[in-house]
Formats: structure tokens, sequence, C-alpha cells
């Protein structure tokens, strides 16, 4: 019988964190400024220059490592990691190594079509980023040390992960979480969230972990998820031929959709890490701690709940609506003016969300004004304007940025009620459709609905559907 | 006295710092880092039972900036003394 396997994942993320400055000095944290104008003697490494630790950016590591259940250190220290590279002007990096931040947290996620889970946090500790090269050129490398020195949170989990999905899953509830934080602007494009995975697998249900491999290079979750299907099926094929799995880092290809073993010269990893003598160490204020944990925001699991239970909306609606925060805000001050919740849900996740997939847009760049949304919800709520009508307002709102009021106005689209003028429309559909009229009237339900429409092309879709449909049934029984 | 820190130890941290040293001052180097760690072993006579650990020599914690933005180095400045600049970016050969 062919072996079964397990596979065993760990994750390590990278977050940039949104403070004004960079970690260690005054210099603009921030993505865009030319090229090596956000720079000084600190974040350039310049002999006899002085790093000091930016309060702010210790703040918001708490409040993360707070989020994300983790046990804050009552002391803690920086740590210099050495090595040479051309985007690390010092030749360390300024990290923590034995006395971090925070450890001990849990995450719990929901992969696709799976029970929660829970996953162990490792541990949340603090860290400068490096440079960044530009490898345009032959034969040059280009460095921009604006990134150098901005203030970066690493966010390791257990091993606890087993399968990419939950993998997929994680990333996502974390980003989520973070979104809610306010502590980073979660934008994999500017490279404020990074994900670096460690894989091994192990026969079923053996204790003991494989050989364990690094993959790095993926830029988007979905790449994260691919990659290690990749690796996961690279491994079981290993492993099923007998062959030896190599303990490596490898790099994900994203266009061919491989990993490849990462070129570099022979040496083994030895960062000779020790305690930064320019950085005292800190120990962090149990008072600190509770002011933060007092003016922590509402976070996905709990606006959740609440979403569920203030408003009736289901499990899985509520799901996708705290799955973006600005999503969840929106739905929020449409409630407030409307008390159809069910109804605006309905809208957000069926008919704003097609439109936003559609044109690739994130919900938080979306600026039609909920009264706009509402205002519309309630002329169709009290028949002004038919559903079908309301989706066409809907997307000439979003286009033109006027007020539903005025659209209905401007283009004649209030529903038609009246009764002799429906009546009329109806006579002329079924003069029209003869054959169908005596089909329905031998028994074949379906041709309603092919006049229904009729009527309802006949009068651009203005034709109030209940009204058509009572009318319909009147004037058949009347031929 | 043994010899704790080898020549080859030697050969290792040399090659982690980019230091190029010939077999001679590798030799010269063991045997002086050997003398430094004996003298500096004399502390380990001492009797550290009440003493707490710590990671700094300054009695000293917790020191912080404020988030607040200090004028940087203007692009010119800080490419002042590169040996190969361009269009505001440093230079250096090619490392993928």
């Amino acid at each position: 019988m062919k072996q079964q396997y397990e596979i065993v994942v760990g994750l390590e993320v990278h977050l940039h964190i949104a403070t004004a400055t960079k970690a260690f000095c005054g210099c603009k944290n921030e993505f865009g400024l030319k090229p090596n104008s956000g720079v000084c003697p600190v974040c350039m490494g310049f002999p006899g220059s002085l790093p000091v630790l930016n309060e702010k950016y210790l703040e918001y590591a708490v409040k993360t490592a707070l989020a994300l259940n983790c046990k804050i250190s009552d002391k803690m220290k920086f740590d210099r990691k050495n090595y040479f590279y051309p985007d690390l002007p010092k030749n360390y990096q300024i990290s923590q190594y034995d006395m971090p931040l925070s450890e001990a947290g849990l995450l719990e996620i929901i992969a696709k079509d799976a029970a929660p889970k829970k996953i162990r946090i490792k541990r949340v500790h603090m860290e400068e980023d490096a440079g960044k090269l530009l490898h345009e050129e032959d034969n040059i490398t280009r460095v921009d040390f604006n990134r150098s020195g901005t203030p970066l949170l690493e966010i390791v989990t257990e091993p606890d992960i087993n399968s990419p999905e939950e993998a997929y899953a994680y990333l996502l509830t974390l980003k989520n979480l973070l979104e809610y934080l306010e502590v980073s602007d979660c934008d994999m494009e500017k490279g404020s969230l990074r994900c670096d995975a460690n894989i091994s697998i192990r026969p079923a249900g053996q204790a003991a972990l494989g050989v364990k491999v690094e993959v790095k290079n993926m830029n988007s979750f979905k790449g994260v998820r691919a990659a290690l299907e990749y690796e996961q099926k690279r491994q079981e094929s290993l492993a099923q031929d007998n062959e030896k799995i190599i303990q490596e880092t490898r790099l994900w290809d994203s266009d061919k959709k491989i990993t490849q073993p990462m070129r570099t010269k022979e040496e083994a990893h030895d960062y000779r890490y020790f305690p930064d003598p320019d950085l005292v160490p800190f120990e962090i204020d149990p008072a600190l701690i509770k002011k933060i944990k007092n003016n922590m925001p509402q976070l996905p699991a709990e606006k959740k709940k609440q979403i569920i239970k203030d408003y009736g909306i289901s499990e899985y609606d509520a799901g996708i609506l705290i799955s973006d925060k600005a999503m969840a805000e929106y739905f929020l001050k449409c409630a407030q003016s409307y008390n159809q919740p069910k109804i605006i849900a309905n809208w957000i996740i069926s008919e704003i969300l097609k439109y936003l997939n559609s044109k690739n847009m994130e919900f938080r760049y979306f600026d039609l004004p909920p009264a706009h949304l509402t205002d519309m919800l309630k002329m169709m709520d009290s028949g002004k304007i038919s559903g079908k009508i309301a989706k066409d307002v809907l997307s000439d709102m979003i286009t033109s940025k006027k007020s539903p009021q005025d659209i209905v106005k401007e283009k004649g689209l209030l529903q038609i009620s009246d009764e002799t003028e429906l009546r009329a429309v109806i006579k002329a559909v079924l003069r029209q459709h003869a054959q169908v009229t005596k089909d329905y009237k031998s028994g074949k339900e379906a041709a309603l609905s092919f006049l229904v429409g009729q009527a309802m092309k006949a009068t651009k879709g203005k034709a109030n559907p209940g009204m058509v449909n009572k009318l319909l049934k009147e004037e058949m029984g009347n031929i | 006295m043994e010899n704790k820190i080898k020549t080859d130890d030697i050969k290792y941290v040399a090659e982690l710092a980019r230091i190029k040293l010939s077999e001679k001052e590798a030799g010269v180097l063991s045997a002086q880092l050997n003398d430094i760690l004996e003298y500096i072993n004399k502390l380990n006579k001492l009797d550290t039972t009440n003493t707490e650990p710590m990671s700094h020599a300054l009695n000293m914690t917790n020191v912080f900036r404020k988030d607040e933005v200090m004028p940087s180095l203007t692009q010119q400045d800080a490419l002042k003394n590169v040996p190969d600049g361009k269009d505001g970016f440093f230079r250096v050969p090619k490392v993928i």
C-alpha cells in the first residue's frame, strides 16, 4: 500500500508597522520617497550614530502581540544579527534573539470546508527592515536605503499548519486581524506583508518531524498556497522513491509555478547574535499593556458575533462582511439608516462585491455614500422602483456619483404601478403572443414567466412585477 | 594550557567577517585570543550566586524617542562618499 504522508508547515510573516518614523531614527517611514532621500547616519549605519527606539513602534508591537493572544515579556532586549549583504548597511540587523517582545500566542482559523482550528504563535518579535535591492540592470544591483531601519514585526507560528489551505486561511485571518488593529497598511504589493514558509512531511501518524525545507519569494497569499502544494508533491514523490529530502532554502517561481534551490555559497548560517550595546534593555510597563488592552478596537471575531446577534445576519454572511474591515464598517453605517439589515447585507455581498471584483478594487476604495445605497433600497422597498431597476440605479450611482432620487427622476425610472397603464401593456403582450397564452391556458406554467418577461421588457423593467403577475392572470382568464 | 581557540576557529570567524588571513596570522591571532580568554577567565572565579544576569553594561532601561519626523540627509549628501552612484541609487556588483 502507498504510504500516506502528513505535511507540517510553520509560517513566518514579516509585517511592516505604519509608524510615522523609522524604528530607531527620525527618518520618515514612508513608501515611495525619492531613492535614498529618507536616510540618516543611524539607518545608514554610520560609525558613531546611536539608534533610539521609537515608542510608538513598541506600542503597536504590544498591541499586535496582544491581539494574537501572546504573552508580553516583562523584559526584552535587542540583538545584532550579523551577515553581509548590500541591503544591510551596518552588516547587522537589529533584531531580537533570546529575549523577544512576546511569545506563546494563538490565532483561530477556519480553513475552507473545515472546522475551526487554533494555530499556536511561537513568538512575535521586533526587528528593522533592510534596504531595497533592484536588479534591473545587467551586472549591477542598485540599492535604496529608504526602507532600511523601518519597523517590522516578525510573527512566527508553531508547526501547527497541516495543509496549504490552512496556510492560506491563516494568512487571510491574520491580515484581517491586522487591518482591524490599524498598525499596518498590510499592502502586499508594497511589501508591507511578506511570508516565508517552513515545510516538511512525515508518514501519517509519526510524531517526529521530517527534514525542513524553507520556501521564500512568494508575493501573494495564493502564491504561498501554490508553493506549498508544489512542495508537498515534490517531497512526497522523493519520499515514495526513497530519496533523501535535503534541508535547504528554495525560491518560489511564480511564473513557472515551481520551487528551486536558492543559489548560495556553501556556508553555514551563523549570525553570531549578541546583545546590541547601543540599545538598552526594556522593561515593558504593565500600565502600558493595560492601557493598550483598554483601547483595543473591536476585533473581527467579536464584530462577527455582534453582526449576527444585533442584525440577525447569518453566520456565513457575517463572515463575509467582517472579512474586510471597510466592508463591515460600510454595512454598519447603512444599517443605522435603514432597518432592513438582511437586505443591506445581500446587496453588499452580491451586487457591490461583484462590482468590486470586476474592477479588481478593494472595498476601502469604494466611495458610494452609504446614504445613497440605503435611499435606493428604501425606494425599492416602497415600490417606487423595481428590483431590476434598482440594480441599474446602483451602477449608475457608482459611476455618476448622483443620488438615487436624481437618477430615477432624470431617467424616468419610477416603477409603473398604475393599473390602467399596466393593463394596456399586458393586453398588447397577450395579443402579440397568442400561442404562448394558449400554452399557459393548456397547463404550461412556464409560459407565465415568459409573458411577465415580455411585459417587463415593454416597460423597460419599470413595471411592478407583482402587479404584472396578477394582471396577466386576470386578463388571461378573460380570454 | 590547551588552546581553546584553534586556528580553524579563527579561520571560520575570519571568513564570516570577510577578513583575509594568512596561515601565520591565523596562528598569531589564535594565540593572542587564547591569552585574552585566559585573562577574562579570572571573572569565573568570582562568586555570582547573588548577582542578577544582565545584558547591558549600563544600569539603564527604557530609553525611547517620540515618533516625530526629523530631517533626513538629502539624497545628494547620502550619496556623497559613494564609489558608484547614479540616479539617486547606490550601485554594487550584481548580487542575485
